[in-house]
């Protein structure tokens, strides 16, 4: 795969695709992205597998059950956050729904030696990661900022400054290769975020130190309530070529392109070519969170396109009618959708509050005597209202 | 015994060197700290030495630099990060604050930053616009962050060895209009705590505090003010943040009187954190209010004005004698 090949490449299955984007202004200028440019499928939306000549991939009946469990449980666990939001107990939710299948294709395609930089939203990778999803909804409930070992699953905390954390994989990235390794570091990040000056630096860095990272935008349409265009001129994998690496689109709706695309780009990076430049285009089904309404800023007709190219829908039709699940699995992956989403409701009502005393722990790795200081004046505070309550005045 | 006489400049170089010769984890990454060795020549030489894997040129962007250590640190290496000017590191401030300076509290202590980031700061070296700034006050403001200044080629040498140990992220401020001073450096002795505050000159009628490249300054002030008969103390603080309370407090204890000099705006400075503490401290020994000296709350000014706009001998004396006189 080389830059030219990539950024240059033909369109080859877009004639059916209509346009989702909607240009609000249009001048005399050219208006990019009023065009859809093509995007790597391996799966219709009527769950018909179709050939790419650069990407294929092939699966066993078993791995392609596995990807549609954990798309249908990684949205029963979003939809159960939702609720939880709703009911008081979550501050605030970011909800995946519709981006299952560029998370988990993308996921999916992880070696566990590789590391992943997430932005707030990538709760299906958390789940390919082995991470506990129970422990994404601290940051959300309060009790803490993430609280998960970045160790444990290669898994950094989420990172809620837009596009900060694409510059930490970059970085880790070049101590990847500084150390000789032949893992790699994968970087999430949003349409949104592709416009801040730290993902334009991770480029150029990334480039110029060759660093072992795939860059994974899900270009899900919004951010909060502005659309791409207001992000972009050029399609967003087009953006890679000026930087010197290769960008490529795939249908973010589509998990087996997604785990073909990664896993290609996964491998151009172990093998010491540098970075590559991923845009799922995908769309973002709800709100960018629970504190924004989404009817004010867009039109029911978009919504309602998309959700004839639903990442689930698809594949369940695919997996019909090729008879490689039956009823008996959609009957018990059912019921261990409704475990989990009972799961993690008790374990939200479940979760403590912090200590209080948790406000100066880990201020600083070495110590700091002013931190030591305020935690005994603020201890002595807090005994003053026990010994009150002991005495009884 | 290694007793030797260098400049600050000198004395950083060769703390760097160590630091790489010692652990092969430690970097230098920053603009031109390659084959320039730096605008400074702070790392003259040491990418010919270590190579380009150890000292690395990086591209023209701040973020990036400090992005890009934040990660190799999450990697486990401890990054040494050169910002060529004060006025530069507004690009980074964002990495630095949001990122470095709350990674370790935000992942429970699971992960550490161990990542210097190197500052050459300050005026009187008639640079232009955003080469004399003094911006400490707003890193020390933000808790993750430490923050530490050297007066002299001893601490520069020292406290560059302590910063790379330390754990934490550690922003270290070089006076940079004191880089070709020089002053004996005892490369073998073990010093005092990165964070303890020194005491530069002993004396019983005022205090003095200062950092960095208003140490020297408060230094001859204090030789003046000796030849008028007044006994002046003068301590370097060398870690803005902490700051040793303790022993600004035992010498105002001892004083009865605090002046607190510093090259950035008084206003929001941290002469005003340190006046409020050590009042809250020294009430009843304090013979007079606690008095800053410093910049004005105006832009840092072209070159030509910047001795009116720097704190002085004679402004440090007039607020010396403004004390003295209550």
């Amino acid at each position: 795969m080389t830059v030219e090949s990539t950024a240059a490449r033909k369109p080859r299955r877009s004639s059916k695709r209509t346009s989702a984007v909607k240009t609000t202004a249009k001048t005399p200028a050219e208006t990019p992205q009023s065009s859809e440019p093509e995007l790597v499928q391996l799966l219709t939306p009527e769950g018909e597998r179709v050939e790419h000549p650069d990407y294929q991939i092939d699966l066993t009946a078993e791995e392609l059950r596995g990807l549609y469990r954990d798309m249908v449980l990684t949205r029963r666990f979003d939809a159960e956050a939702t609720a939880l939001q709703r009911q008081g107990e979550l501050g605030l939710w970011a909800s995946l729904l519709g981006q299952e299948a560029a998370q988990i294709g993308s996921g999916r395609a992880l070696r566990d030696d590789d590391y992943v930089f997430p932005t707030y939203r990538e709760h299906g990778v958390a789940w390919c990661r082995g991470v506990d999803p129970t422990n994404l909804l601290g940051m959300f409930r309060g009790v803490n900022h993430g609280g998960w070992d970045p160790n444990t699953n290669n898994f950094h905390l989420y990172t809620i400054v837009i596009g900060s954390q694409t510059l930490h994989a970059t970085g880790y990235a070049m101590g990847v290769a500084k150390d000789g390794a032949d893992s790699a570091v994968i970087a999430y990040f949003g349409d949104g975020a592709s416009s801040q000056g730290d993902v334009a630096e991770s480029f150029t860095f990334s480039a110029v130190y060759n660093a072992p990272v795939v860059f994974f935008c899900q270009n899900n349409q919004w951010a909060i309530s502005e659309p791409t265009e207001k992000q972009t001129r050029v399609p967003l994998y087009q953006r890679a070529q000026g930087f010197g690496f290769p960008g490529v689109r795939v249908d973010g709706n589509d998990v087996l392109a997604c785990l073909a695309v990664t896993r290609s780009a996964l491998e151009r990076a172990r093998r010491g070519e540098g970075p590559t430049l991923v845009e799922a285009f995908t769309y973002r089904m709800g709100a960018h969170t629970t504190s924004d309404d989404p009817t004010k800023y867009r039109a029911d007709e978009e919504r309602a396109s998309w959700e004839a190219k639903d990442p689930i829908l698809r594949l369940r039709t695919h997996l019909e009618k090729e008879g490689t699940a039956d009823e008996a699995f959609f009957t018990a992956l059912e019921a261990e959708s409704e475990a989990l989403g009972k799961r993690v409701r008790e374990a939200v009502r479940a979760m403590p509050d912090p200590d209080r005393m948790a406000i100066f722990d880990h201020a600083y790795a070495d110590g700091n005597p002013l931190v030591d200081e305020e935690r005994a004046q603020f201890a002595a505070y807090q005994a003053s209202f026990a010994d009150s309550a002991e005495e009884g005045k | 015994m290694a007793m030797e006489k260098m400049s600050i400049a000198k004395a950083l170089n060769e703390s760097l060197r160590k630091a790489l010769d010692t652990d092969p984890k430690v970097l230098i990454m920053g603009e031109d700290v390659g084959k320039l060795g730096g605008v400074f020549r702070i790392t003259d030489g040491l990418q010919k030495d270590f190579g380009e894997d150890r000292v690395i040129d990086t591209p023209l962007a701040e973020s990036g630099i400090v992005g890009t250590a934040i990660g190799l640190a999450l990697r486990g290496y401890r990054p040494i990060v050169e910002i060529q000017f004060d006025g530069f590191v507004f690009p980074a401030y964002d990495q630095i604050v949001t990122q470095l300076a709350k990674m370790h509290a935000r992942a429970l202590g699971k992960i550490k930053l161990p990542v210097v980031v190197r500052i050459p700061y300050g005026g009187g070296i008639g640079a232009v616009e955003h080469h004399s700034e003094s911006p400490e006050a707003l890193f020390a403001h933000v808790a993750g962050l430490k923050v530490v200044s050297p007066s002299n080629a001893s601490d520069a040498y020292w406290m560059m060895q302590q910063a790379v140990q330390s754990d934490d992220p550690i922003i270290f401020f070089e006076p940079k209009r004191r880089y070709w001073d020089k002053g004996e450096v005892e490369t073998d002795s073990i010093p005092g705590p990165l964070h303890r505050a020194a005491v530069a000159r002993t004396g019983s009628d005022l205090t003095l505090v200062a950092y960095g490249p208003m140490v020297k300054v408060c230094l001859e002030a204090a030789a003046a003010a000796q030849e008028e008969g007044k006994s002046i103390e003068v301590l370097d603080l060398r870690s803005m943040s902490p700051i040793d309370f303790d022993t600004i407090q035992t010498s105002v204890e001892k004083t009865g009187r605090l002046v607190v000099v510093h090259e950035a705006p008084v206003f929001y400075g941290s002469g005003a954190e340190i006046a409020a503490r050590i009042t809250e401290r020294c009430f009843y020994h304090l013979e007079a209010p606690v008095l800053r000296v410093g910049g004005y709350h105006a832009p840092y000014p072209p070159a030509r004005l910047e001795d009116e706009y720097l704190p002085g001998l004679d402004r440090v004396l007039d607020a010396v004698d403004r004390s003295l006189a209550y």
